[in-house]
Formats: C-alpha cells, sequence, structure tokens
C-alpha cells in the first residue's frame, strides 16, 4: 500500500487540497459543532457552558417540561396535516394539470409561487387574512354573518390549524412540480394499454402511475418533513409561539432556551433529541436514493 | 425536460360525460388557483389603502382612494423598535449578504462537484455522505457551538461571519448539484485533458467551467431564493449592523407598539418577496429543476 498510495496521491495532489474547504467545513461546522452540542446536552450548562458531566439530566428535566412536549405534540399535528394535505393537494393539481389544460403554465406558475416566498412572508400575510378584528371574520360579520367565527390565530385550540393553512399554502406547489414532472417522464403506452383494457383513470393513477413515481414522491416528501422539522420562521411571524404554548414547535424552543431563556444545557438536549430523530428517518432514504445509484465516482 | 407526454386523443366530439369531466377538472383548478392567489390579492390591496379604510374590515375590497403612502412609509420610515428607518435598511444588507454568499457557495459547489466527480481523493465519498447528511439536520444542532466559534475569532454578528454561515449551510445542495451534473459529462473529454498533460485547475477552467452554465443557473436561482429567504441564520449570525430584509419586516409587523399600521406591514411584505418572486417568474422551468435536481435543501 505505502509506495502506492504515495504515488496516488502525488497524482491526485492538487485534488486534495481543492477539497479541503469542504473537509474542513464537514469536520468542523458539522461534525465537530454536532458533538460539541451533544457533549453540552451532559452538562450543567446554563448561560455559559459548563464541562462537568451531569448524566441524562437534562433530558429527564426537558421530558419533565411541558412547554417542550407540548411543542412535540404541536409538531406531530403539524406534521400529520401539513404532510397528508400537501400531498394530496399537490398530487391532484399535478394529476388534473397533466389532462391536457388550457394555461397550463399559468396554473403551473399560481401553485409554486408560494414556494417561492420566505416562511416569515407566509406566516404574516395570513396572519394578516385571519386576523378576527379587520380579516376574513370581520369581513364576513360586515355581510351580516353576524355569528360568523374565524379566530384560528388568536383561539389556542386552532392556531395550529392557522400555521397548516400557511404552510400548506407555502408547500403544496411543491408536490404539484414535482409530482407532474414525473408525470410527463411516464410511457404514453401505459394509458393506450390501460385504456384498452377499460381499467377506469383514477385506478390507473393509484396502482400503476403513482407507484412508478415512488423517486419524485420521496423527494418531496423529504423536503417537506425537513421544512416542518425546521420549522420555525412561520410561527415566529405569525403567533410567536402563541396564544400561550398553544404553538410552539420544538426549533423555537430550542432557540429560546439558547437565546432568552439562557438554558444552554437543556436546549441543547433538545437538539440532541432532534438530531437523533432526523438521522433514524433520515439515513436510509439518504442512503437508498444518493449512494444505491451514485454517481461515477461512487 | 417536460413535455407533453400525453397521446394525442382522436379529434371526436366530447360525450356528456367527458364535458363535465373538464368542467369539473377546470372548476378544481380555478377554485385552488383562486385560493392561492388570495393571499396575494390581500396583500396587494391593503398596501394600497389608508388605515381610515382598512378599519372598515372589508378586506377583499379594492382600494376606494388609491395611496402609495404605506409604500413610501415601508421603504423609507417603518420603524422597528425605536430606529425608524425603512426596510431599505434591510434591503441593502440583504443585498450585501446575498452577493458574496452567492458567488463564493457556487465557486466552492462547483470545485467540489468537479472535484468528487472526476479525481479520485480517498475519503471523499465518505465528507460527501456526512455533508449530505448535515444538510437534513436542523440548523439548532449547529448554531450554538458556531456563535461560541465565531465570537472567539470575532467575525460574531458580522458580515464575513453570516457569509461564511451561508457558505457552510449551502455547501450540501451546492455540491450534490454541480458532482450530479459532472457526473453526467462525459469522462472522455477529462481524460483526453490529461493525457495532454493539463493538470487540476487547467481542466476546470478551461473544460469543465465553460460546460457548467445550465448549473450554474440553477444553482444562482437556489442560492439567490434560499438565501434571501433566510431567517433564522440572519437573526443569529449577522449582527445588528446587517440585519436581513426578513428579520426587519418580521421586526416591523410585530414589535410596532400603538395601532398596527396593516397598510405600512402588507407593502413591507410585499417588498420583502419582490427579488424572490421576480427570479421565479423569470426563471420559470429552471426553478422546478432546481428543486428536482438539488432534492436537498438547506
Amino acid at each position: 500500500m505505502g509506495a502506492e498510495f504515495i504515488r496516488h496521491v502525488k497524482r491526485n495532489f492538487v485534488a486534495y487540497i481543492a477539497l479541503l474547504p469542504m473537509a474542513a467545513v464537514v469536520i468542523f461546522a458539522y461534525l465537530g459543532t454536532m458533538a460539541w452540542s451533544v457533549r453540552l446536552s451532559f452538562s450543567s450548562s446554563k448561560l455559559l457552558p459548563r464541562n462537568d458531566f451531569v448524566g441524562l439530566n437534562q433530558y429527564v428535566t426537558l421530558f419533565d417540561t411541558s412547554r417542550w412536549l407540548t411543542s412535540l405534540g404541536n409538531l406531530a399535528v403539524i406534521a400529520f396535516f401539513f404532510l397528508l394535505i400537501c400531498f394530496v393537494l399537490g398530487c391532484l393539481l399535478a394529476i388534473f394539470i397533466d389532462q391536457n389544460v388550457r394555461g397550463e403554465s399559468l396554473f403551473r406558475t399560481v401553485f409554486l409561487y408560494p414556494y417561492a416566498m420566505s416562511f416569515v412572508v407566509a406566516g404574516l400575510i395570513w396572519q394578516w387574512i385571519l386576523n378576527p378584528d379587520l380579516g376574513i371574520q370581520a369581513t364576513m360579520r360586515g355581510f351580516g354573518f353576524s355569528g360568523f367565527v374565524l379566530d384560528w390565530v388568536v383561539n389556542p385550540r386552532m392556531v395550529l390549524y392557522a400555521v397548516i393553512l400557511a404552510t400548506v399554502w407555502h408547500g403544496s406547489g411543491l408536490v404539484m412540480a414535482l409530482i407532474l414532472a414525473g408525470l410527463r417522464g411516464i410511457d404514453g403506452e401505459i394509458w393506450r394499454a390501460t385504456r384498452i383494457d377499460g381499467i377506469p383513470a383514477w385506478r390507473v393513477y393509484v396502482s400503476i402511475v403513482l407507484p412508478m413515481l415512488r423517486p419524485m414522491i420521496i423527494t418531496s416528501l423529504v423536503l417537506l418533513s425537513i421544512s416542518i422539522v425546521k420549522m420555525y420562521d412561520v410561527v415566529v411571524a405569525m403567533t410567536n409561539g402563541g396564544p400561550g404554548t398553544a404553538s410552539e414547535v420544538p426549533a423555537k424552543f430550542i432557540m429560546d432556551n439558547l437565546f432568552e431563556r439562557a438554558n444552554i444545557g437543556l436546549a441543547t438536549a433538545a437538539s440532541t433529541v432532534m438530531l437523533i430523530t432526523v438521522l433514524m428517518v433520515m439515513a436510509p432514504v439518504i442512503y437508498s436514493q444518493y449512494f444505491r445509484k451514485g454517481g461515477r465516482a461512487a | 425536460m417536460m413535455r407533453q407526454a400525453k397521446p394525442a386523443v382522436a379529434r371526436r366530439p366530447l360525450t356528456y360525460q367527458e364535458v363535465w369531466g373538464r368542467v369539473g377538472i377546470y372548476a378544481f383548478l380555478g377554485v385552488v388557483a383562486l385560493f392561492f392567489l388570495l393571499p396575494l390579492y390581500v396583500m396587494l390591496v391593503t398596501s394600497f389603502k389608508s388605515m381610515d379604510e382598512i378599519r372598515l374590515g372589508l378586506i377583499f375590497s379594492l382600494p376606494q382612494q388609491f395611496t402609495i403612502d404605506a409604500w413610501v412609509k415601508a421603504w423609507t420610515s417603518a420603524c422597528t423598535g425605536l430606529e425608524c428607518t425603512g426596510l431599505r435598511v434591510g434591503f441593502g444588507n440583504s443585498v450585501k449578504i446575498l452577493v458574496p454568499s452567492v458567488v463564493v457557495s457556487i465557486l466552492l459547489g462547483a470545485v467540489n462537484g468537479y472535484a468528487l466527480s472526476f479525481w479520485k481523493v480517498k475519503g471523499a465519498n465518505v465528507l460527501f455522505a456526512c455533508l449530505l447528511l448535515g444538510s437534513f439536520i436542523p440548523y439548532q444542532v449547529f448554531i450554538y457551538p458556531l456563535v461560541r466559534v465565531y465570537a472567539q475569532t470575532g467575525i460574531y454578528g458580522s458580515l464575513p461571519g453570516i457569509v461564511l454561515t451561508h457558505v457552510i449551510f449551502g455547501m450540501p445542495v451546492m455540491t450534490l448539484l454541480f458532482r450530479n451534473y459532472y457526473s453526467g459529462l462525459p469522462v472522455e473529454l477529462f481524460k483526453a485533458a490529461r493525457i495532454d498533460g493539463a493538470g487540476f485547475w487547467k481542466i476546470f477552467i478551461s473544460i469543465i467551467l465553460p460546460m457548467s452554465a445550465p448549473i450554474a443557473i440553477v444553482a444562482v436561482i437556489m442560492q439567490v431564493t434560499a438565501i434571501w429567504n433566510d431567517f433564522l441564520l440572519g437573526l443569529v449570525f449577522a449582527g445588528r449592523e446587517n440585519l436581513p430584509m426578513t428579520v426587519q419586516l418580521n421586526n416591523i409587523v410585530n414589535t410596532t407598539t400603538g395601532e398596527r399600521a396593516y397598510n405600512v406591514n402588507m407593502a413591507a411584505t410585499v417588498l420583502t418577496s419582490l427579488v424572490p418572486l421576480a427570479v421565479y417568474l423569470l426563471s420559470g422551468r429552471w426553478f422546478v429543476r432546481g428543486i428536482a435536481s438539488g432534492a436537498v435543501k438547506g
């Protein structure tokens, strides 16, 4: 190995140098910070990091903190409805657009434009539309429907649905775009064959076409899931976690504990929980998506 | 890439059932399109109204007295806390953050992708796998240690600090984008240049870069929208002097004391969305291509 390895390095020396920035970013900015965060979660750090070791104390405290449990519950509700609605709506839009409709590019543009905007913008627009004093509720009451209620942003029991509404508006175009791209790649022969066999179109979509679009579906679900786990901006802009703690989410819990509540140990314990969850869900997806196909160098 | 894949249906008069099918398709697409356009419409009409008119509580009505006062105020004198300098400050900051971040992250992504797909560097694929995995992990895991390191090196809360942060968190997508694109280029070109004795940088600059235009366009679109829309990183790393437009927008809308100026808020929201919206409308299908080929978004 020795001599040959040296010859290999010599021949590719510049490539090694060129990849140094990437190596530095991976080792220090990703792996190093990750390890540091995990390490801090086992310490009693408050405002400043400490190097002591308190075992799983922070984790015990964390799962005893009602705000964290509320955040997790909220995230579960949001993720379930967001993924379900985005996926169903996105698929329906893509399938309907794929029926040789007129104005196709106009429809596509309209369904995807929210995705180009920031989550802050999405949160602020819907906060205004749902404003109970001057928004839709007031307008409908002005029309004479005096009992009309649409107070989601200020109602603790409904506020999550306001967040879901804003995020669905932001994200379903993504599913539409990806599924539509997939539909365009499907062999037209399938349609001829199924028509001859007299299979209804909806069955063809459900049993044949959608399974063929598996890579597109996985990609869109992965993208949407990441945006849900990372969800922070839209909540800060729309409700700031309120009313009370009714719309708190884990990412915001961590940020608040890091920078406002000066509880670094607890915040890093929470971020470690998020890290482990994401790794468990994503590792198999990444493996199957990027490494089985592989590039030339893989 | 996209094409009309549906087999052309023989031209015959539509049956009764088919006519209703078409009506249903257009009705569904139309209703959903209205839902997607509603926020944009409300945002625009609100921004052109006076506060007196807004207090009438008719959120969907067109402005009776069309005024651009709110726009002028949002741009030049809207307040964030005690400072009333308007969104133009945030706009300037966003541009200052955007330009170097986009340029550096794309150049690094291109070099990484080139080295990964054409050169043999031991361990490079393991690094790349870690990098990809990192892009799925919530920022909250990395933020605190990065803040500490930045503070130690004196770049915390500065322009170089936020640019470096965007370069770090943009690296997974950019590297993936260029690696996949370069893996599709004919390897013979590279081999011929190697035999002629060309080195790493010579091949990159005279052969690979000139062929990179399509993917560079996709990369610019993705990075411009992602960095412009960023909220969290700007909030944490940019520092008071360089807060990007999204952060300033949220401060204007959510920290006003006294009566909220909804018209100014909505004008500010539109202003903040202008850059990504323009990119989206001008780029058309390139935007979708970015989503589809990126498959991870930081």
